[in-house]
């Protein structure tokens, strides 16, 4: 039994009907087709999945499409375009905060929270606060440097 | 744009994967697709008595389910081959899909096709399989004892392999006349890998043309479809495209040829539509080729003079149920040559069992026998340290092979190009601060408020870029291990590259457009990198074993000088120059002495392809291809330092500070160098402090998902504190070496050590990894225990 | 990764959900999802109906009361750890929610999807004992108050019937008392292989009310006696002797620590809390 919602998706509203198990990051690559948010595990302990729901980090592994119903979500494909970076995408581009990049979209967007809430975070704050994305890649170094990058670049655009 | 080798030039790959847009084969969708589910054994070792699969098939959206016994009747039913053999192994059948008997949790034994990804689990999970339990053995040792359950009746003792290296004679000799001995017994951890993007596969058969595409998660496009050819699937290597799409890491673990992708093509052959399937998270680490799991004996023999004069090692592998492809090399050819380290050893004797154990195959996995090698090496170092009353610096410098050494030969197999171990050490140790970490360790054992201190080192040698053939093919390897590159110049002279290497988050798409930028003086944005796709690219060995720019961008550098010399002659005949007085720089060919005198690379590129004035016997076109084989393996080597912190209490072990210089001669791209040992740095300190894969007794495999398997993560590491010194390779036009494994194999050794030596005082001579809290306050309990009575 | 498939209700109010929980059989109750949905997808659960109380309005909160804090059952972890109010009024319940898990999850997870799940490896229960906290539950007969340390009955299992549904918490303030949670992280997946949460009450340089109870240790969170240390300074002494032998009986073990581990790290882990809850209560 079909159930249809309405979402905000990087600014693009979507009536759809949706099975009610089915789980947001599903819907999101295979009905919405953005497919950069990606699955690396099904415990909710990778953070591959991380999207926005109404600006706050959320694992959409660990949610149904339907209980977004009415929220305004923003994934990596709304963040920013290539030809218009995000402070956050331009500083993981800088300081090679990516290897694979599989984990990169959900890292990404737990940056995005962070500095949403804290502007000028400290290392151990930036680590603490990405705890649950596992990078296999990177061992965080050069990702902690991104995330200080786009800080700064935040900053200057505020100041 | 000369220079442009050895700049941290930003990567090319990364726009599209930090907006999203890069492409992995999860993300791929074609009409009709369909989805599989396999159905795996829940049981370690059992008799398959009966596949009911009927309630399955009537389930909403099945198409299909099909069992081994289909398969078999099919015109594949093949097996997953190894792709090594070694004197006098044991190489049991292992189907795509088992049929009469499973022998680890996670052996496929039937697999469903239908609509949607949910509804295939839906059926798989109604497919009724009885099962008759056997009893399993997991632990390599255990396996080959008299009364252990049995695997396969064409393997006794569970063993596949009995192997040695080195003088067993001169290096009881070494040890029969020592002033000192030391012995260590270990356990190397069975690790998983955890590429963050689960395997996935994607098979689309065209019946009408008769041809298999098969996008994939894979590190080598080419040997999967050479195995699939030759033992999984049995269909002319010509029909079968493989690509690699964006591969979200591998780590070793998408080296190896599965069932699961075969299975896929199967069905997509069977069914006449493109088949998806994607491992779930515990479905990948039950399922992908596991890493290390060995039980060694390790010992070592010093003189009067503190000199190492024997080495002796036993080791019990675990094989896994199965051999993987390459599982018989991983902890003989690439373990027991590397047991002379960084030193002089006169007398080396290795002996390894590889069993097989009730678990998941094991495999390459970062490092693959060199973490291993590394670790038991470096441990007796620290042993002989400890026996010698030297400190673990000065025993390691006091034995290293020497800067006129080389070309050393060592007493297992190898010939070590070059090296220069000393200034990589001292460099570690100038970074760590080691005297006064030293005096501040002493200070802190006097000091029962603050935590236990402890430093440790770890100097290791790896032979990467893992080739030649000639010598890998007289091991055992059954294929060769060169690399090839094809460099296509197109008339307008921007540059399209084919390479074998197949980058699944290297970079080679930024380091490779270096080179050509480089040689050809062109800008990095002429050059296009095509890897990955076997219908593309002329064939290759992949990327594994830190062998994609020693040996693939050598052959990259072999085939720009082709085209360079190509464009020389036909420069000189422009220039009505003689071809020795053309030289090609900044840009242009130029007569020696009249620099004025000159045809531009635009100019000379399209004459060629004009053709309308071309030298005698010069075909039009730019494309030259190599396939380059090396003389010898490449030996990066370097010293790293661990400094820990552990709570008296609780034995709680945090890493304070990771120091790595490494050699791994010439360096194209710094930053992305710096990554590559971030990157094995965390892989090996999670090996020492918090990974394993464990099975229970009866087989199951208990760190199946995240809630228990332990991946490092950021809030658990510190930043690192990275270096260099520079020893090129003699022997490639790069003179550049490996670097993607070596933070992985001086890591693991260099915590633990740092982690006995902090304990040390209390009389602790040894832990295995993963040096857990209760690991760690055991032993220091047991020590004060001990201390007290 | 796949739920088995389930019949879908929302739930617009506490009354429409205590009717579709009468009316359902097999139903499971659908707050931010983040311990069902995890068992879902695991197919460790399979709930043929679920219903979705996340948008009953009523069931949120956090809000002062004239005595302490009255955490509606909606409440995130998120919302515990960084209100300004609860951390005036319930500093142990935000030190503790900011350990749970990581942001994303805080993010979504529930206190009550959390203690009706009853983890005991998850960093509220013991939080809530210590405290004296009482939990309201709403059932077809009307609402009843619970308090904690009777709620968590055992290993995932509470005093909440399957008709019921668990409204809110109402934790007592302890304007006077030093508190304080100290948590081993379990390497892999977050949750507390121990959690101390500690309660202390100095009055003129005297304790005259301390309390410990830990997360991670046993099916339910075990309480300290800490009588002795009433009347004293609560020195570092004082608290070591308090928990040299205390033990429970049934500690759980895994892979990463076993039961007496659990139990050693146990009384370090409460003599940390302690010490530290003594040294905020004299600030």
């Amino acid at each position: 039994m079909g159930r249809t919602i309405r979402v905000e998706v990087n600014g693009k509203t979507h009536e759809c009907e949706v099975e009610p198990r089915t789980l947001l990051v599903h819907f999101l690559r295979e009905e919405l087709e953005l497919t950069g948010t990606n699955v690396g595990c099904e415990t909710s302990l990778c953070g591959a999945c991380t999207v926005l729901i109404d600006g706050e980090s959320v694992r959409a592994c660990t949610q149904l499409a339907v209980q977004a119903d009415g929220c305004s979500i923003t994934t990596i494909e709304g963040l920013g375009s290539e030809h218009d970076l995000h402070p956050l995408q331009q500083g993981f581009w800088d300081e090679h905060g990516l290897q694979c990049g599989y984990c990169t979209p959900g890292m990404i967007m737990a940056a995005a929270d962070l500095l949403g809430q804290n502007a000028d975070p400290s290392e151990a704050e930036i680590r603490t606060a990405l705890k649950g994305n596992v990078c296999r890649c990177t061992g965080y170094h050069n990702i902690v440097r991104a995330v200080q990058s786009a800080a700064k670049r935040m900053a200057g655009a505020a100041s | 744009m000369s220079g442009v080798i050895g700049s941290s030039v930003k990567r090319r790959e990364d726009p599209a994967l930090i907006t999203g847009k890069g492409s992995y084969t999860d993300d791929l969708k074609v009409a009709g697709m369909v989805h599989a589910a396999i159905v795996r054994s829940p049981y370690a070792h059992a008799r398959v008595t009966e596949i009911d699969t009927e309630a399955a098939r009537a389930m909403p959206g099945v198409l299909a389910v099909f069992t081994g016994k289909d398969l078999v009747k099919g015109k594949a039913g093949g097996v997953v081959p190894t792709g090594w053999l070694l004197p006098d192994i044991k190489t049991p059948a292992h189907p795509l899909l088992a049929t009469e008997t499973v022998r680890y949790v996670g052996d496929g034994v039937a697999v469903v096709v239908a609509t949607d990804r949910y509804l295939a689990r839906d059926a798989a999970d109604a497919v009724v399989v009885e099962f008759d339990p056997l009893d399993a053995v997991t632990d390599p040792l255990a396996a080959t004892a008299a009364d252990a359950p049995q695997l396969h009746d064409d393997a006794p003792s569970n063993t596949s392999f009995d192997w040695e290296l080195g003088d067993s004679s001169k290096t009881d000799a070494a040890f029969a006349a020592a002033a000192r001995t030391a012995r260590v017994e270990l356990r190397n951890n069975r690790l998983i890998p955890h590429a963050i993007e689960p395997r996935a596969a994607l098979a689309d058969y065209n019946a009408a043309t008769g041809n298999l595409t098969l996008h994939m998660t894979t590190q080598n496009p080419h040997l999967q479809r050479l195995l699939m050819t030759l033992a999984s699937m049995g269909m002319p290597e010509h029909k079968i495209r493989v690509v690699a799409p964006e591969v979200g890491g591998g780590f070793g673990s998408k080296i190896h040829h599965y069932p699961d992708e075969a299975i896929a093509s199967w069905c997509s052959i069977q069914l006449g539509r493109p088949v998806k399937w994607v491992a779930t998270r515990s479905e990948a680490n039950q399922t992908d080729a596991h890493g290390r799991d060995h039980v060694s004996i390790a010992e070592i023999a010093l003189d009067d003079d503190h000199k190492i004069i024997g080495l002796r090692v036993q080791t019990w592998a675990a094989m896994g149920a199965y051999l993987s492809t390459f599982a018989p090399a991983v902890p003989t050819y690439l373990y027991g040559t590397l047991l002379s380290g960084q030193y002089d050893i006169p007398a080396i004797h290795v002996h390894v069992l590889g069993t097989f154990t009730n678990t998941a195959p094991v495999d390459a996995y970062r490092g693959a026998g060199r973490p291993e090698a590394t670790f038991v090496v470096e441990r007796l170092l620290d042993a002989a340290a400890d026996v010698c009353g030297l400190d673990p610096a000065e025993i390691r410098r006091h034995n290293f092979v020497q800067p006129d050494q080389f070309p050393y030969p060592t007493q297992v197999a190898l010939e070590y190009d070059s090296g220069n171990y000393e200034p990589a050490l001292d460099k570690a140790l100038d970074l760590a601060g080691y005297k006064a970490l030293r005096t501040e360790q002493a200070a802190r054992r006097d000091d029962a408020s603050k935590p236990l201190l402890g430093i440790g080192l770890s100097s290791y040698i790896e032979a990467c870029g893992l080739a030649p053939s000639q010598v890998v093919g007289s091991l055992g390897a059954q294929a060769g291990l060169w690399e090839s590159a094809r460099v296509r110049v197109h008339p307008t002279g921007s540059v399209s590259i084919f390479t074998g290497a197949s980058s699944h988050g290297q970079g080679h798409h930024t380091t490779f457009s270096q080179i050509v930028a480089d040689k050809l003086d062109i800008d990095v944005e002429q050059v296009e990198v095509i890897q990955g796709d076997t219908d593309k690219v002329q064939f290759g060995m992949g990327t594994y074993g830190s062998r994609s720019l020693a040996v693939g961008g050598s052959a990259l550098v072999k085939s720009l000088e082709k085209v360079i010399a190509k464009g020389r002659k036909i420069a000189a005949h422009m220039l009505e120059a003689a071809e020795d007085d053309v030289v090609f720089e900044k840009g242009a060919y130029r007569v020696a002495g009249a620099p004025a005198r000159k045809k531009t690379w635009g100019e000379v590129v399209l004459m060629a392809y004009l053709a309308h004035d071309m030298p005698e016997g010069i075909e039009p076109g730019l494309e030259e291809s190599t396939f380059y084989d090396p003389s010898n393996f490449v030996y990066p080597f370097g010293t790293h330092i661990a400094v820990v912190e552990i709570d008296r209490d609780t034995g709680e072990v945090t890493l304070d500070r990771y120091i790595a210089v490494d050699d791994c001669g010439n360096l194209i791209n710094p930053m992305i160098v710096s990554g590559q040992v971030h990157g094995g740095i965390a892989q090996g300190v999670g090996q020492a402090l918090w990974e394993e894969g464990v099975y229970d007794e009866s087989g199951q495999l208990v760190t199946a998902t995240l809630l228990d398997y332990a991946l490092p993560r950021a809030h658990r590491l510190p930043s690192f504190e990275t270096a260099h010194t520079i020893t090129p390779c003699p022997h490639n036009p790069l003179g550049v070496k490996g670097i993607g494994e070596a933070g992985a194999i001086a890591s693991p050794a260099a915590v633990t050590n740092a982690v006995v030596d902090a304990l040390s005082h209390l009389g602790v001579k040894h832990l295995d990894m993963p040096l857990t809290p209760e690991r760690v306050w055991r032993a220091m309990a047991n020590a004060s225990a001990q201390g007290d009575a | 990764m796949f739920p088995t498939a389930f019949d879908y209700h929302r739930a617009e109010s506490v009354d429409e959900a205590l009717r579709l929980l009468r009316e359902h059989e097999d139903a499971k109750l659908l707050a931010g999802g983040h311990s069902l949905l995890p068992m879902m997808k695991l197919r460790l659960a399979a709930p043929e109906v679920v219903i979705d109380i996340g948008r009953i309005a009523s069931l949120r909160g956090p809000h002062a009361t004239a005595d302490g804090v009255r955490i509606g059952s909606l409440t995130t972890h998120h919302a515990l750890a960084t209100d300004p109010m609860v951390a005036e009024r319930a500093p142990l319940v935000a030190e503790a929610a900011a350990h749970i898990a990581d942001p994303a999850v805080r993010h979504r997870g529930t206190i009550g999807g959390n203690i009706a799940h009853a983890d005991p490896a998850s960093d509220l229960p013991a939080v809530l004992v210590a405290l004296g906290a009482s939990v309201h539950i709403t059932g077809n007969e009307g609402s009843r108050q619970v308090a904690a340390s009777d709620f968590f009955t055992g290993l995932l299992e509470t005093d909440l019937d399957e008709h019921e549904l668990l409204t809110a918490i109402d934790v007592p303030m302890q304007s006077s008392a030093g508190v304080c949670y100290a948590k081993h992280e379990h390497p892999a997946s977050g949750y507390a292989v121990v959690g101390a949460a500690a309660v202390v009450v100095m009055e003129g340089g005297q304790c005259t009310e301390a309390r410990l109870a830990w997360n991670g240790v046993a099916a339910v969170p075990p309480v300290a006696d800490l009588s002795s240390l009433i009347g004293t300074a609560v020195d570092d002494e004082a608290i070591a002797a308090a928990l040299a032998d205390w033990s429970t009986d049934d500690p759980l073990g895994d892979l990463h620590a076993s039961g007496d581990y659990r139990l050693h790290l146990a009384r370090v882990y409460g003599r940390r809390a302690l010490a530290c809850a003594r040294d905020r209560a004299n600030a």
